[in-house]
C-alpha cells in the first residue's frame, strides 16, 4: 500500500464553473472559411463547402471552402512561384519573418487557445498551456535555423526541399501545422498545407496571422478538405517532397502512391505505446504519468501510453490507485477551465472507440469505467480501463485513439521489453522505475522513436520526435528533423545523391 | 609432361554463414567479357530469398549490439582480408572486361572504403545525435538505430567497389543484410563471401544472394520482416518495375534508398554519413531532472 493513502473517493471541494470566454474566437471575424492561396482569400473553385462542428455540442461553427483539384493546382503553383524569392531571401530575413509569427501567435495566444477548443473539443487547458505555446516555440526555435543552415549537418549552403505538401491531424491541428511549417519556411521552402477535415479553423486563423506578418504571398497556402483534397496534394507532380502526420493506413497509401516519384516523404504515424511499470516505481509520479500518458488530449495522440505493462506484483495496487486518479477526472465543457477530459472529435472516432471497446470485452477483458456524467450533447466517450487484456487482443494491438487504457502484465525485463515491442507500431513507450542501469538497458532495447522514462507525453521543438517500424519515418524537431526539408547541395557530390 | 588441370570453384551463395546451393538446384553461366564460361553459379530462388531473411534477421541484435569499437574492427578485419585476395578479385575483375588498371583501382578502392566505413562505427553517435537542449528540467538525448534488416541490390557494374560500398554503410549502423549481386557479374560478390566467412563478421550479418534480380528484388522488397530496402543497383537493369518494388515496400513502411538515373561512379568519395543514417532511425529519451 501507498505510505499516504489518500482518500479520494470522499466528496472534497466542488469546483465552481470557469469558463473561457468564447467570444475571443472571434468566430464571425475575418476571411474565416475561405482557401489561403497566393496571398489571397478564395472560394473553391466550384464553390463547394463543408461544416464544421463542435464536438462538445454539436453546434454549427462555420462552413469552410471544400478545395478540389483545381484549388490544389492553384495553391501548388501559387507555392512554386513563391519559391525562388522566399528561398533567396537572406536567411536572416527569413529568420526575423518566423520570429515575428512565433511573437504574434504568442501575442493571440488566447484567441486560437479558444478557437482550437471550439473545433477540436479538447480542454482549454491544453490548448492554453501546451498547444498554443509550443507551436509557437516551434516556430521561435526554427526562425534561429533559417540563417543557420550551413551549421545543420548538410555541409555548406544546403538547398531547400521546393514545395512541401503538409497533411496534418486533427487531434493537435495547430501544433501539427507549426511541427511542419515551421521547418519548411525556415529551409526556404514553400508549403501547400491540408488541415484535417473536422478542424480546418485554426489553419486558416494561422493563415490571417501569416497575412498580417507580411509573409510573402504563396509562401504558406491553406487548402481546407477531406481525403479527397489531401489526396490530389499527395498525387500533384509539382511538390517535392510530402510530410504527413495521421494513421498508419493512410500513410501506407501515400507511401505507395509516391512509389517511384524520387518525391521526398516524412511519416508520422500511428502507435500502441508500451508504458512499463516496474514494482520499485514511484507510484505517485507512475499514477500521474499513466494518467497523461493515455488521457491527454482524450486519448487522441499517436504516441499515447494504451498499453500499460505492469509488473506483476504491483499490478492491483497501481490499478486500484489508477481508477481511483481517474475517478476524479472531470469531463465536460471543454471551455471550462477545470476540465481534464474534453470531448471526442467526431462521431466517427466515437463510434471507433465504442467499437473496440466492445471488442475488448467480447475478447474476454474486464472493462472499468469512469463514474462520470456525459453531457448529453456532442461526442462523448468516459476514461475507460481494460484489465485482464491479452497479447492478442485488439485492445492490446490496434491504435483506438480514444480514453481507453489495456493493461497487461510482466514478470522480467525481458518479458516487457518482447511484450513492448510486440506490435508492427513503434513510435513511443515508457519505462518507470528508480534503477537508472534498468532505465537505460530498456531504452536500449525498447523498438521505439521516443522513449521517455518516469514521464510521458513530453514534446519539445529541440527534440527529435518520430516513429520506428510502422509509427512512420523521418523526425520533427531539432537539427535532425530539420534535414527532412533540406537538400544537400547541388555542388556536394559524392556518391549518395 | 602434362598440364596440370586446375581446381575450379563452385559458387555458392552464402546464408547465415554457410555456402549452401540455391535450394532449387539451379544455377546459371556467369560469362567472362569474351563469351566464355567463367563458372556455374548458384541461381538463388523466392525461397533463398526467405532463409537468407530468416538468417539475417536471427544475427541482427547481435550484430546491432556489438560495441561500435568492436564492430569497426570487424569491418577493419574485412578489409585486410580483402587486401590479402587482391590478386584474385582483380583477375575476376580483368575477367568480366574490366581494364587491368582500373581492376586493381577497384579493388584499391573497395579495401579503402571498408576502411573508411570501419572507422564510422563509433563516430556515427556523435555525428547524427546529440543531446537536445529542451525547455524544462530534463535530460534528453537522441540517437542513431538501425532499421534492422536491409535488403540490398547491389550495383550491376561495379561488382565490387559497388558492392562494398552499398553494403558497408548499412553494416555501420548495427543492420544485417541481405545482398543480390550484381547479376551479370556474380564472381567478386561470390569471393567476398569467402572472405567474410573468415573474417569475424558474425554469420547472417551479410547474406549474399547470387541470381535474376527481376526474379529476387520484388521478393525482398514485399518481404514483411525487410525493414529497408537499397535500390541502388536497379540502375542499368532493364525489366524490372522499381514503381511495384517501392510499392511493396510500404505494405510494412520499408525505407526505401531509391535507384539513382544511372549508376553512381563508385570511386567518389561518399557523401558523410548519408548512406548510414538511410537505415538508421533515431530514438529520442527523455528522463527528468531532479534533485
Amino acid at each position: 500500500m501507498s505510505r499516504f493513502p489518500l482518500d479520494l473517493g470522499s466528496p472534497g471541494w466542488e469546483y465552481a464553473p470557469a469558463p473561457e470566454a468564447r467570444t475571443v474566437a472571434r468566430l464571425d471575424a475575418g476571411a474565416q472559411g475561405r482557401l489561403f492561396i497566393g496571398g489571397t482569400w478564395q472560394d473553391a473553385a466550384d464553390g463547394a463547402t463543408f461544416p464544421t462542428h463542435s464536438p462538445a455540442t454539436d453546434e454549427h461553427l462555420a462552413d469552410v471552402a471544400l478545395a478540389g483539384g483545381t484549388d490544389v493546382d492553384r495553391a501548388v503553383a501559387a507555392a512554386r512561384a513563391a519559391l525562388p524569392a522566399w528561398s533567396g531571401l537572406p536567411g536572416a530575413e527569413r529568420a526575423k519573418l518566423l520570429f515575428r509569427l512565433a511573437r504574434m501567435l504568442q501575442e493571440r495566444a488566447r484567441e486560437f487557445a479558444v478557437l482550437e477548443v471550439l473545433d477540436n473539443g479538447k480542454p482549454i487547458r491544453e490548448t492554453r498551456d501546451f498547444d498554443v505555446p509550443t507551436a509557437a516555440a516551434h516556430l521561435f526555435h526554427h526562425a534561429g535555423w533559417a540563417d543557420k543552415l550551413d551549421h545543420a549537418g548538410l555541409g555548406p549552403a544546403p538547398r531547400p526541399v521546393g514545395v512541401v505538401g503538409a497533411i496534418v491531424p486533427w487531434n493537435f491541428p495547430l501544433l501539427m501545422l507549426a511541427w511542419k511549417v515551421a521547418p519548411a519556411l525556415a529551409s526556404g521552402s514553400t508549403v501547400v498545407l491540408k488541415p484535417a477535415e473536422t478542424t480546418p479553423l485554426t489553419a486558416l486563423r494561422f493563415a490571417e496571422l501569416c497575412e498580417q506578418a507580411d509573409l510573402p504571398p504563396g509562401v504558406l497556402n491553406v487548402v481546407t478538405g477531406a481525403g479527397a483534397t489531401g489526396a490530389a496534394l499527395v498525387r500533384h507532380p509539382g511538390v517535392d517532397k510530402i510530410a504527413f502526420t495521421g494513421s498508419t493506413a493512410v500513410g501506407k497509401d501515400i507511401q505507395r502512391t509516391l512509389a517511384g516519384t524520387d518525391r521526398r516523404l516524412t511519416l508520422e504515424l500511428g502507435g500502441k505505446a508500451a508504458n512499463i511499470v516496474f514494482a520499485d516505481a514511484p507510484i505517485d509520479e507512475t499514477i500521474e504519468g499513466i494518467v497523461d500518458g493515455i488521457f491527454f488530449n482524450q486519448g487522441h495522440v499517436c504516441c499515447a501510453g494504451s498499453r500499460l505493462l505492469v509488473e506483476e506484483p504491483v499490478h492491483d495496487l497501481v490499478v486500484e490507485r489508477l481508477t481511483r486518479r481517474i475517478g476524479t477526472l472531470r469531463l465536460g465543457d471543454p471551455l471550462d477551465k477545470n476540465t481534464d477530459v474534453g470531448a471526442i472529435n467526431s462521431p466517427a472516432q466515437l463510434a471507433r472507440i465504442r467499437e473496440l471497446a466492445d471488442v475488448g470485452e467480447a475478447e474476454g477483458a474486464q472493462r472499468w469505467t469512469a463514474d462520470c456524467p456525459l453531457p448529453e450533447r456532442g461526442n462523448w466517450f468516459p476514461p475507460t480501463v481494460f484489465t485482464g487484456v491479452s497479447q492478442s487482443s485488439r485492445i492490446a494491438q490496434e491504435e483506438i485513439f480514444g480514453p481507453v487504457l489495456s493493461v497487461l502484465t510482466f514478470r522480467t525485463p525481458d518479458e516487457a521489453v518482447t511484450k513492448a515491442n510486440n506490435t508492427p507500431y513503434g513510435l513511443s513507450a515508457g519505462i518507470w522505475t528508480e534503477k537508472g542501469a534498468r532505465i537505460l538497458w530498456m531504452a536500449d532495447r525498447l523498438r521505439a522513436g521516443v522513449v521517455w522514462a518516469n514521464t510521458f507525453n513530453r514534446f519539445d521543438p529541440a527534440s527529435p520526435f518520430g516513429g520506428v517500424k510502422e509509427s512512420g519515418f523521418g523526425r520533427e524537431g531539432g537539427r535532425q528533423g530539420l534535414h527532412a526539408y533540406l537538400e544537400p547541395s547541388a555542388d556536394r557530390g559524392g556518391i549518395d545523391g | 609432361m602434362a598440364e596440370r588441370v586446375r581446381v575450379l570453384r563452385t559458387a555458392k551463395l552464402f546464408i547465415g554463414g554457410a555456402f549452401p546451393r540455391s535450394e532449387s538446384g539451379r544455377t546459371f553461366e556467369a560469362r567472362g567479357a569474351d563469351g566464355t564460361v567463367l563458372a556455374n553459379v548458384a541461381l538463388a530462388s523466392r525461397k533463398d530469398v526467405r532463409d537468407a531473411v530468416v538468417a539475417a534477421r536471427a544475427a541482427q541484435p547481435g550484430w546491432a549490439a556489438a560495441t561500435a569499437l568492436n564492430r569497426g574492427q570487424v569491418l577493419h578485419r574485412v578489409a585486410e582480408l580483402l587486401e590479402g585476395r587482391h590478386a584474385q578479385l582483380v583477375d575476376e575483375l580483368v575477367a568480366t572486361g574490366v581494364e587491368p588498371d582500373a581492376a586493381r583501382a577497384e579493388v584499391d578502392g573497395a579495401v579503402d572504403r571498408l576502411v573508411w566505413y570501419a572507422g564510422w562505427t563509433d563516430k556515427l553517435t556523435q555525428v547524427a545525435g546529440g543531446v537536445n537542449p529542451v525547455a524544462g528540467p530534463f535530460f534528453n538525448l537522441t540517437v542513431p538505430e538501425p532499421v534492422g534488416v536491409v535488403g540490398v541490390i547491389a550495383p550491376q557494374r561495379s561488382a565490387l567497389l559497388g558492392l562494398v560500398s552499398v553494403v558497408a554503410p548499412a553494416l555501420v549502423g548495427g543492420n544485417t543484410v541481405v545482398v543480390v549481386a550484381s547479376e551479370a557479374r556474380p564472381l567478386p560478390a561470390v569471393t567476398l563471401t569467402e572472405i567474410l566467412a573468415t573474417s569475424d563478421v558474425p554469420p547472417g550479418t551479410v547474406d549474399v544472394l547470387t541470381g535474376s534480380v527481376a526474379e529476387l528484388a520484388p521478393v525482398l522488397a514485399g518481404h514483411l520482416d525487410v525493414d529497408g530496402l537499397d535500390l541502388t543497383g536497379l540502375a542499368g537493369v532493364d525489366g524490372v518495375d522499381r514503381v511495384a518494388l517501392e510499392t511493396a515496400a510500404a505494405e510494412d513502411v520499408t525505407r526505401v534508398l531509391p535507384p539513382p538515373a544511372e549508376e553512381p561512379d563508385f570511386h567518389r568519395t561518399p557523401r558523410g554519413v548519408d548512406r548510414i543514417m538511410a537505415f538508421c532511425d533515431l530514438k529520442t529519451v527523455w528522463h527528468p531532472k531532479g534533485p
